[in-house]
């Protein structure tokens, strides 16, 4: 790792509502060089909102605190809002899930595609139209005039999610948090996107948060594995000895896949001890 | 045969939007058989299953049951012979009727009595305790609302479950629990399976035999086995089977 891009340290999210508080992270603390760092879990085990604490994007009710957020050298919780917009979608980009939901409804592709980069650089309107055009076919969009010109909800779900991804590299972050960012697309267009990622974090070193909860691919794409439980990391371990996995929490929900060839009755089922919720299990 | 599809097409639109979703697709599943359609989005796997339950136009080609031809509208018999899952839990239950309801409707369509026991018992099969009755599909977990959605296929006692994607949209762990939950009630009950998925893995381990769907057409038929030693004769199988390894630099 050539020197960390971003720190972290006992970083918790809260939900206070009137009846209840809900901790949605609960001390978290990892490093992150140039490299593709995943983290996995289940739903609710917290990792997508790690990433967008990370982004300040956590609305009240949700509170965020930690001892150390630092990215590249900038304090990311005293930073004012104004330093922040500098770094959001710029220096660090966020893939979200759900294309439905994340991309504008009313806007057309093409001006949701360059907005950012009109905000963070900007260039004359047929410079950034070329680069949009460019990074639509390098995420294998086949009519990439067509969809500039279209709205969200006349692409498909894998479509949406490529046009997002592209949306998010264009900036050329330095960080890219990407959350399940392939999750709607078929295994073989999954692949294609990954293998940009990849090209991006070898090429321009820029490094990646690959929030996911496929282990199977996290433990082929990335480098290292951050494996969270009800808000805790629970096990970090380097991306190829995943299978080595000490805690029985992450050896469950690699035992519970079903694998090709393996001809079981029955797929052993997670059971949880409510001791993996504490700090140190 | 349980159910025979031979020469299926599915044609939607006209002219210029026409699209074959299905084309001249062929397989056969005995009874108690389990029978696997895997392939990628757009392959006309969930239009097959549709299609056997009358819920998309067969162009061409012929689906039978027991040697039954099936057409048309189907029929109330129909509905008490196949059911289907559908593949996101929080789509496919009415966000507004209680569990309770949800599965006394196919009861009080078919005019069976005793609908209270029958309900409790369709609770009982799934692995639900009874205090989830009269709860909403938002009070519930997705591996809950997938287990009300399982009940609500079974409450009829069909012969023939249609499963599509029924665990996509889950947990790793809570698929494991619903992929048992099916194996332990087609043993129970002489169930014949027809699952689609995009999951080879999740088709091995489910069915006995599988047809790998591409663009509309049946590419390669297999058997549990053949999957299992990666003796498949076509390369687009043996692409899938080789994504299906995850991300190989």
């Amino acid at each position: 790792m050539s020197g960390s891009l971003l720190e972290v340290e006992e970083l918790q999210v809260r939900f206070r509502t009137p009846t209840r508080t809900v901790e949605a992270v609960r001390g978290v603390s990892f490093s992150l060089g140039r490299e593709r760092l995943g983290i996995v879990g289940e739903s609710g085990s917290g990792k997508t909102v790690t990433g967008r604490a990370l982004l300040r994007l956590v609305r009240p009710p949700g509170q965020v605190t930690a001892r150390r957020m630092r990215f590249d050298g900038q304090d990311l919780l005293s930073l004012c809002e104004r330093g922040m917009r500098a770094i959001r979608g710029g220096r660090i980009s966020m893939v979200m899930q759900d294309p439905k939901f994340s991309l504008n409804p009313v806007m057309r592709i093409g001006r949701q595609l360059t907005e950012a980069m009109r905000v963070h650089g900007g260039g004359s309107r047929t410079a950034l139209r070329k680069r949009a055009l460019a990074m639509l076919e390098a995420v294998r969009i086949r009519d990439p005039e067509r969809v500039m010109r279209a709205y969200p909800h006349e692409l498909s779900g894998g479509m949406g999610q490529r046009v997002m991804i592209a949306m998010m590299l264009l900036p050329e972050p330095d960080l890219l948090i990407a959350d399940e960012p392939t999750s709607a697309l078929d295994v073989t267009v999954q692949l294609e996107v990954l293998r940009i990622l990849d090209g991006l974090v070898r090429s321009r070193g820029m490094g990646l948060i690959f929030v996911s909860h496929d282990l199977n691919l996290v433990a082929t794409f990335c480098d290292r594995v951050l494996v969270m439980y009800a808000g805790r990391v629970v096990e970090e371990i380097e991306a190829k000895r995943l299978a080595e996995a000490k805690h029985p929490y992450t050896q469950g929900l690699i035992d519970c896949l079903p694998k090709i060839g393996a001809q079981r009755d029955s797929l052993p089922t997670l059971r949880r001890d409510a001791r993996w919720r504490e700090a140190g299990a | 045969m349980k159910l025979a599809v031979e020469k299926l097409s599915v044609t939607f639109g006209q002219g210029r939007r026409r699209v074959e979703a299905v084309r001249c697709v062929s397989f056969g599943v005995e009874a108690k058989g389990s029978y696997g359609l895997v392939g990628e989005s757009g392959s006309g796997k969930s239009t097959v299953l549709r299609a056997v339950c009358g819920l998309a136009p067969v162009s061409t080609g012929r689906i039978e049951i027991d040697g039954k031809p099936v057409e048309g509208r189907r029929s109330l018999a129909f509905a008490r012979l196949v059911q289907m899952v559908f593949q996101d839990p929080y789509a496919s239950l009415h966000p507004r009727h209680t569990v309770d309801r949800t599965l006394s409707e196919p009861l009080a369509i078919h005019g069976l009595n005793d609908r209270h026991r029958r309900v409790e018992r369709a609770l009982a099969g799934v692995g639900l305790d009874l205090s989830f009755r009269f709860r909403f599909p938002h009070q519930l977990s997705g591996g809950q609302r997938q287990r009300v959605a399982v009940a609500r296929a079974l409450i009829l006692e069909p012969e023939i479950l249609l499963l599509d994607e029924p665990t996509s949209a889950l947990d790793a762990s809570v698929q494991a629990e619903v992929l048992n939950l099916l194996v332990r009630l087609r043993r129970e009950r002489n169930l014949t399976f027809v699952m689609v998925s995009h999951d080879l893995a999740v088709v091995n381990h489910m069915c006995e035999r599988l047809l790998v769907m591409q663009q509309g057409q049946g590419v390669e038929e297999l058997d549990r086995q053949a999957l299992g030693d990666r003796r498949v004769k076509t390369g687009y199988t043996r692409s899938l089977l080789k994504a299906s390894e995850g991300f190989l630099r």
